[in-house]
């Protein structure tokens, strides 16, 4: 019997605004504890929210960007509950009239086939602050410098069936809410998190009960997660148990969730719309402008790469989907010259580099016009390919341009037809027996002969001669030999 | 529509409030009261009557995003229970 | 010169009879001096009222000042004020000084107003005697063994008493307009977002509005002047401009509609109160107002709406007070759950938690729809019946109250009786619109309220016909007894 997963997210997503959503304190990440957060934002008596209108378009950009509906009346409910990092005791989001309405997101999946995922609705809502369980001597460090800052919660309907269906939508939406501008994507400081939920059941059969596993800041963990939820519900059923309805909270650290049933299932959140805030009221007109301001999508970008640079389908995927990437590659694109090459060195050599490093493109230490530099000195034949490779990790060592390291380092090609010509002869003089064995073989072997040739000059040229260039005046010499 | 004690010990729990024992029923036999005025509303026919949560009807004004507030974490922590390198103190928070 | 209005000090002030100081000194020294009888203060502020009262002086001498620069009022102890405590009546702010000043307090400072202190309340404004404030209850000055209404007691005693010429004050559900009835005093609460909340602690933020109390309305034109502004930080404040109150006061009220509703004169009004009113409302006919009988259908809902809808906000507007970051915190917690059980509940008198404990009971899953969906729906019709009756009359008149003052004790076991003290207040609350209340008559010997209720933003109207009242009448002017 084969099982069926079925799996939903809720994506919390940090808005890039320069305040709060309800105060005019910074959301500048990294701040000494408790210096961002303000009145408001520590919940003192008397205070009370105005809602950020940069929170409103970032929210309306991110409709118009799925092609959902948008609310053009949407109000804020309080959500009741008692934790430390929550200061006014109940959580500002949408319950009723979210800003968001249903929409739709496209994702391709690995057998080249598209699938499209629906968005329930996303609302806006502040995050809380952060407890910190270092110990205090026994108690709970608490910093609200994070209390306030805007969110957008993506729900999505249960439309994915496999951990990598979903992470395929989760790097969707990260691509799309960067490339957009209402995110900064950075999932290490947690501008972007997720819930997740998932159930299983028999091909056929209803929904099964499903789980919600929180606290997932990396696409990674997520996909272990599902896959360990996945195993331990089928699990759980084939031993002839039943699923609970139920939360877990993932742990990054030990990779094992574990359910939070005590403290989630006596909850009783007592929404009611929020007294403090007014419905908040856009016109046509204004979602209009929204969409008229809204930047390139990936999807549109992808389709103008492969038309525009001659790129394959997945060269055109890799580079296209972060904004941070398609920028990086159309500026070294139009700076040497060369689509193919440029597109060949951000999605070889360098993010190879910025994998195995750990780096996003943002903060790759060579910018994009020093690799241009270097693309165009293989375009010029000043480096061979080979060389090109050295002076990029030297460039990432931060050793200067790459004209300075092919200097220092001696790198330049000997590209001088006279002096080519001298090596060849020489070499040509001191290999009687392989000139003999070259004029014997048949016409189809020599070109495979043509190595030992090549090698040699290689050799004493110390790398340095251009290999075109020795072919050619080899062959050239060899076959008047013959 | 009334509670009883164990609903009043939900609500506490709801509310963070401590029901003690000897007030239970006191404080359950109170609550009661008002709702009992408060239940004179189920007699009234609201059908298709919005609900009114702002007097005025208002909409909500919006508010530039440009930080307005500095650092006063002094100020805030002066009265606070108890601080710790700019945290806020509080009984270990378990999740 | 206490007994001096607030108009009269300010014109004395500007003409040189005496100075800032003088003034705040001889209300200090008669606070001290008799406060220990009516407990209306919580906390006095000597100091800094005099150093206010010198700069006046000096800002004075210097030049143009604006009208109430360097007269003294005082500020119900809910206006956040910059390094003085804030209690909000409770032991869980006794510890409680922000760092920030309600708007409120900024725009009276802003005029050059000295400030003698913070005035007691019922715990977070829950209250209609003052009997739940934490620092004791405040005694009627016309007779010390009656309670003064609340929740502004305090500054409702205080200003009977002659301690303040003025003071702020908020009403939810008329606790500008009752104390003020049964202190014998003038107040006003304005239409919902005329006055900030920003600084004001909440109670039920959609029915919660500040509001001025003195002697007389002419006095409260020149208070509503600077208490009244559109706040960019409070996101229902009224984006509109504040008229000079005190422009149109001399207004001639003949032609003008007054409309009696009848659902505020029935069962449960003290006849000797139902006749002072009714001789109140003669007075304005003989002025030339015309009275006509409306209705207001839904008035006896307005009670039960209120209890629904002002719990729930209140349950969730003081769950911030949880021990973590400001007021009371218990003392060696155990555990988390343990420091928001224990300081809530030692923190809040009985009121406040039975309030809380009814707002969450209305809002919990199941009864949402039957209790606040309800109370919302009825609020509606609550406030369609007054935009209705709006359209034949210009204003509505009635009894502030029912009965004049009680004794303590009379109704503090028994909520509902004391939530009836405000069937006539409540309604104002639920729709948003301006009431004022000013003396019209003593019943055994206590004060007695008429109550105006405005159409939306016609405050000024409503202190135009007080103040024509006022002008033929007495009542505004006697003194509680003993109080020289």
């Amino acid at each position: 019997m084969t099982w069926e997963t079925v799996i939903g997210l809720e994506v919390h997503t940090q808005l890039a605004t320069k305040t709060k959503i309800f105060s005019g304190a910074s959301t500048e990440f990294g701040a000494a504890p408790n210096t961002q957060a303000c009145a408001i934002d520590l919940a003192m008596p008397g205070t009370l929210p105005v809602l950020n209108a940069e929170a409103v378009r970032m929210a309306v950009m991110f409709g118009v960007a799925i092609d959902a509906d948008i609310g053009l009346i949407s109000a804020f409910d309080r959500k009741n509950y008692f934790y430390p990092d929550l200061p006014k005791g109940y959580q500002t989001t949408q319950l009723e009239r979210p800003i968001v309405l249903a929409g739709k997101v496209d994702i391709q999946l690995d057998d080249g086939s598209t699938k499209t995922v629906r968005i329930h609705h996303a609302h806006l809502e502040e995050d809380a602050g952060k407890s910190l369980h270092e110990d205090f001597h026994g108690m709970s460090g608490i910093d609200l410098n994070r209390a306030g800052t805007p969110l957008i919660e993506i729900v999505s309907e249960p439309d994915m069936n496999s951990p990598e269906e979903a992470v395929a939508f989760a790097k969707k939406l990260h691509a799309l809410v960067v490339s957009i501008g209402i995110c900064d994507g950075e999932m290490a400081q947690g501008s972007m998190r997720f819930d997740v939920n998932v159930s299983v059941r028999k091909k056929g059969e209803e929904l099964g009960t499903r789980t919600e596993t929180k606290n997932l800041n990396s696409f990674r963990f997520m996909e272990r997660a599902i896959v360990q939820e996945v195993a331990r519900q089928i699990d759980l059923i084939e031993d002839g148990g039943t699923v609970k309805q139920e939360t877990r909270l993932y742990d990054g650290d030990t990779h094992t969730a574990r359910s939070m049933r005590s403290k989630e299932e006596a909850n009783d959140y007592r929404y009611f719309p929020c007294p403090d805030l007014l419905p908040v009221e856009i016109d046509q007109a204004y979602v209009d402008a929204v969409r008229a301001s809204l930047p390139e999508l990936p999807e549109a970008r992808r389709t103008r790469f492969m038309d525009s640079y001659e790129l394959s389908a997945y060269d055109a995927s890799v580079l296209s989907d972060e904004i941070a990437t398609a920028a990086y590659f159309e500026t070294v694109a139009s700076r040497c010259g060369d689509a193919k090459l440029a597109a060949n060195w951000v999605t070889g050599e360098l993010a190879a580099r910025l994998n195995s490093e750990d780096v996003l493109i943002q903060h790759c230490p060579i910018s994009a016009e020093p690799l241009a530099a270097l693309i165009a000195r293989i375009i010029d034949q000043t480096i061979s390919n080979k060389m090109a490779r050295e002076v990029f990790a030297a460039m990432w060592e931060g050793e200067g341009e790459p004209d300075a390291i092919i200097e220092a380092r001696g790198l330049k090609q000997v590209s001088d037809s006279g002096a080519i010509a001298g090596m060849v002869d020489v070499v040509i003089a001191n290999s009687a027996k392989q000139v003999e064995n070259y004029r014997k073989a048949d016409e189809a072997k020599r070109p495979k002969m043509l190595g030992y040739f090549v090698g040699q000059i290689m050799k004493a040229s110390k790398g340095q001669a251009n290999p075109k260039q020795v072919n050619e005046v080899l062959l050239q010499k060899l076959d008047a030999l013959l | 529509m009334s509670i009883d004690r164990s609903d009043i010990e939900k609500l506490g729990e709801l509310a963070r409030i401590h029901i003690s024992d000897e007030n239970a029923l006191a404080s359950a036999q109170r609550i009661n009261e008002v709702l009992a005025l408060v239940d004179q509303l189920q007699a009234v026919d609201t059908a298709n009557v919005e609900p009114l949560a702002n007097p005025l009807g208002a909409r909500q004004r919006l508010r530039l995003d440009e930080v307005s507030e500095t650092n006063r974490r002094d100020a805030f922590q002066a009265t606070a229970p108890a601080t710790e390198d700019g945290l806020y103190l509080v009984p270990k928070v378990i999740e | 010169m206490h007994n001096l209005t607030l108009t009269e000090l300010s014109a004395g002030l500007g003409a040189g009879e005496f100075s800032s100081v003088e003034v705040t000194e001889h209300f200090l020294a008669r606070i001290k001096r008799l406060d220990g009888t009516y407990n209306s203060f919580i906390t006095i502020t000597e100091e800094q009222a005099l150093a206010q009262a010198a700069m006046a002086d000096q800002q004075r001498a210097a030049g143009s000042v604006p009208a109430l620069c360097g007269v003294p009022i005082a500020h119900k102890d809910i206006f956040c004020t910059d390094g003085v405590r804030t209690s909000c009546g409770s032991k869980m702010l006794d510890n409680f000084v922000p760092p920030y000043n309600a708007t409120v307090v900024e725009n009276f400072a802003a005029a050059g107003v000295v400030v003698l202190g913070k005035t007691n309340m019922d715990e977070f404004a829950m209250g209609s005697s003052n009997e739940t404030s934490y620092y004791g209850p405040v005694k009627n000055p016309w007779q010390t063994d009656c309670v003064p209404g609340g929740s502004s007691g305090g500054s409702a005693a205080a200003v009977a008493a002659r301690l303040t010429p003025a003071a702020t004050a908020t009403d939810t559900g008329g606790s500008i307009r009752q104390p003020a009835a049964l202190c014998g005093i003038t107040g006003l609460k304005p239409t919902y977002g005329r006055v900030s909340r920003w600084g004001m602690i909440a109670f039920a933020s959609s029915l919660d509005q500040g509001g001025p109390m003195a002697r007389t309305a002419e006095d409260l034109a020149l208070m509503l002047n600077e208490m009244a502004s559109f706040d960019s930080k409070d996101s229902t404040s009224l984006e509109r401009e504040v008229p000079d109150y005190r422009a149109n006061l001399n207004r001639d009220v003949s032609g003008m509609t007054i409309g009696v509703p009848e659902e505020y004169f029935g069962e449960g009004l003290n006849p000797a109160t139902e006749q002072a009113v009714r001789d109140a409302l003669a007075e304005l006919e003989k002025q030339g107002a015309k009275l006509k009988a409306i209705s207001l259908p839904h008035s006896h809902l307005s009670v039960p709406a209120y209890y629904v809808i002002a719990p729930a906000e209140a349950s969730a507007n003081l769950s911030r007070f949880d021990g973590s970051r400001y007021g009371y915190r218990c003392e060696n917690p155990a555990d988390l759950r343990d420091m928001y059980m224990r300081s809530r509940s030692e923190g809040f008198g009985d009121e406040v938690k039975r309030r809380i404990l009814i707002g969450a009971y209305c809002l919990s899953a199941g009864y949402y729809d039957a209790y606040y969906n309800k109370a919302m729906q009825v609020r509606r019709l609550i406030k369609d019946d007054f935009v209705s009756a709006f359209k034949d009359v210009d204003m509505i008149a009635g009894p502030t109250c029912p009965n004049p003052a009680f004794e303590f004790g009379a109704k503090s076991d028994d909520p509902v009786a004391m939530y009836l003290e405000d069937i006539y207040t409540i309604a104002t609350n639920l729709a948003g619109l301006p009431g004022m209340s000013l003396p019209c008559g003593l019943v055994e010997g206590k004060p007695v309220g008429l109550q105006l209720i405005g159409n939306y933003f016609d405050e000024g109207r409503m202190l135009n016909v007080a103040h024509r009242y006022q002008q033929a009448s007495d009542w505004h002017s006697r003194c509680a007894p003993g109080i020289d």
